[in-house]
């Protein structure tokens, strides 16, 4: 059953029309299904990807995209496996990452004693794992309005520098990355398959984004980069081995998340001097720091090259202090 | 006579394609300061670069080499060509109709593979993965294979680091006269050149050459703090202006772009030397 539906998909791409209905809405997205490597594939939408692992027991999905391609996720997820969703994984607190955490859920089946004990009767939904830190910026304390809704609020929680959890004949790996993109970043290792989703640590299509209010640092999404090129083997010829699903953007080996990690560290040590000699924001922005990458980075109608500038000024002069 | 016409026809196809299976020995003449030893730093000559590429240059430092994750980079397809580059060429035919579903390259210098695939499948997402070879599909123009390649990883167009983006597309014309084979490759890089890059190289049939084995597995080379990427900042790079210094010319022409490929260039780089207005 497992081997069907990956050989089915090392065919090629599935692409699979997200809304069957006529009417255009922001629903009406595209998601594209892609094999990773063994166990693991990437659905790529418009909110970002999700990696999904696949076998005899269950299905363990990293991320739900946003609320808007929930069906559409749970339609992909169906064709590719039968078995029950048991367990969603959080990276971040993102909404184009925790976004479809409530319907996903409740599609989904895990039932644990302490469930059957739940006075409000026996839940059955997936678990959703996330560091704890997720979690308190989901909730909110009593009476107060909380950012999301309690279905979709992580029911499993870790505090601690990583977590594990065994599935599909599988180890997995949560490992959390203090203040990188923000205080509550997992990094997700699927050991037999080799393969490792990111979340908005590592993003092959735009400049990473911190976000400092919720705890983020240019000097944490350098650290998550590093955790992930000690984790990644590349096969000969530094190519393959290792599979990397990034947050957004295409699959990747190690070598492009080196390429990555160069490019955030090079352009922090150009700020960082461009700080040390006294220049304003201002005059950092008009000596274009980014320049010989805003080729690639830039998104001109979304996170820019000056915004992430400002980003990194702001948070190294902070730093600094 | 339809069915007899449309066999004289398929022959012609046929016909007018070369066989470009075999071991193909290097010819090294063309460009040869740049290849073999390699380029000098800070030269960007003859090449149309932009100024995302010079600042991405004049950054560059050779030590980058030493890290890990660098140590066993092969030449991407587009750069593969330049490098030592020997060549295996073999082919995988359909066995009922004959035809060549695929090339198969694979180059001496630590032997990247590559294939080409001839049956006309499209390329893949945006979401797939990208490879030093990338992905290539082929087509006969007449006596002359076009392969157009896709999903390169970032690269270099010179080995003194101006680069080559990953969004670039490569383009390939191969030519077989006899026992010459001549490679164009034509780079087209939105991100940092400002026209097509167009080169050429040569090979020689030859029979009795066998590819070298290699393997390659990197070390910890120097001690380095955790994350450290060796680069220059801005203004900082003491040797960019040393190849204009040794050869004379000055620090203008240096710098490349693409006006420096033309034979307009040249009394203008007359008047720079003889140090007249441009």
């Amino acid at each position: 059953m497992i081997c069907r539906a990956a050989a089915a998909c090392s065919l090629g791409a599935v692409v699979l029309l997200a809304c069957a209905a006529a009417q255009p809405t922001s629903a009406q997205a595209q998601l594209e299904v892609l094999p990773a490597q063994g166990n693991v594939l990437m659905i790529a939408g418009p909110g970002g990807n999700t990696a999904v692992q696949i076998g005899h027991e269950a299905v363990v999905v990293v991320d739900t995209q946003t609320a808007a391609v929930s069906d559409q996720l749970l339609a992909a997820i169906a064709k590719l496996s039968s078995k029950p969703i048991r367990h969603i994984i959080n990276t971040s607190v993102d909404a184009g990452h925790t976004g479809g955490n409530e319907a996903v859920s409740r599609a989904g089946k895990y039932v644990r004693l302490i469930d059957t004990l739940d006075p409000r009767g026996s839940r059955s939904d997936a678990a959703i794992i996330a560091h704890v830190n997720v979690l308190g910026r989901m909730s909110s304390p009593t009476g107060t309005d909380a950012p999301a809704a309690a279905g979709a609020w992580p029911s499993d929680t870790y505090f601690t520098d990583d977590w594990a959890l065994f599935v599909n004949g599988e180890a997995l790996q949560l490992i959390h990355v203090p203040n990188a993109h923000t205080d509550g970043d997992t990094i997700v290792f699927f050991r037999r398959s080799d393969v490792i989703a990111t979340g908005d640590i590592y993003d092959t299509s735009r400049y990473p984004r911190f976000d400092s209010e919720k705890g983020g640092s240019v000097a944490g999404v350098i650290e998550g980069l590093n955790r992930i090129l000690d984790i990644a083997i590349p096969g000969e010829n530094q190519e393959g081995g290792t599979v990397v699903i990034p947050g957004h953007g295409r699959l990747s080996d190690e070598t492009e998340v080196a390429n990555y990690r160069d490019m955030l560290t090079i352009v922090r040590d150009r700020i960082a001097a461009m700080i040390g000699a006294g220049m304003t924001l201002e005059q950092v922005q008009r000596a274009k720091p980014t320049s010989d990458y805003d080729g690639v980075y830039d998104e001109p109608n979304g996170w820019t090259a000056a915004m992430f500038v400002a980003a990194v000024y702001r948070d190294l002069r902070a730093e600094s202090r | 006579m339809l069915v007899a016409l449309l066999g004289l026809a398929a022959l012609g196809t046929a016909h007018a394609q070369r066989d470009l299976a075999g071991h193909w020995s290097q010819r090294f003449h063309e460009d040869l300061p740049e290849r073999g030893a390699g380029p000098e730093i800070g030269d960007y000559t003859g090449l149309p670069i932009n100024d995302a590429a010079r600042l991405r240059a004049d950054s560059w430092d050779a030590a980058k080499w030493t890290m890990p994750e660098r140590q066993c980079e092969p030449h991407p397809a587009d750069y593969g060509p330049r490098g030592p580059a020997a060549l295996r060429i073999g082919s995988t035919v359909d066995p009922i109709a004959q035809d060549v579903i695929s090339w198969d390259i694979t180059v001496m210098w630590m032997l990247p593979h590559r294939t080409i695939y001839m049956d006309g499948r499209p390329h893949p997402s945006p979401n797939a993965q990208h490879s030093w070879q990338g992905f290539s599909t082929g087509v006969w123009e007449g006596d002359m294979l076009k392969v157009t390649t896709t999903h390169l990883k970032e690269g270099w167009v010179r080995r003194n680091g101006l680069p080559r983006s990953d969004k670039a597309t490569l383009v390939e014309y191969f030519l077989r006269n006899e026992n010459y084979l001549t490679l164009v490759t034509v780079v087209m890089d939105p991100v940092y050149l400002t026209e097509p890059l167009v080169r050429t190289s040569d090979w020689v049939l030859d029979t009795g050459l066998q590819l070298s084995p290699f393997s390659c597995i990197p070390a910890i080379e120097i001690e380095r703090p955790r994350g450290t990427v060796p680069h220059h900042l801005p203004g900082t790079n003491a040797f960019l202006e040393e190849y204009s210094q040794r050869h004379g010319l000055p620090i203008e022409a240096a710098r490349g772009g693409a006006q420096t490929m033309y034979p307009e260039y040249v009394p203008k780089l007359r008047r720079l030397i003889e140090g007249g207005a441009p």
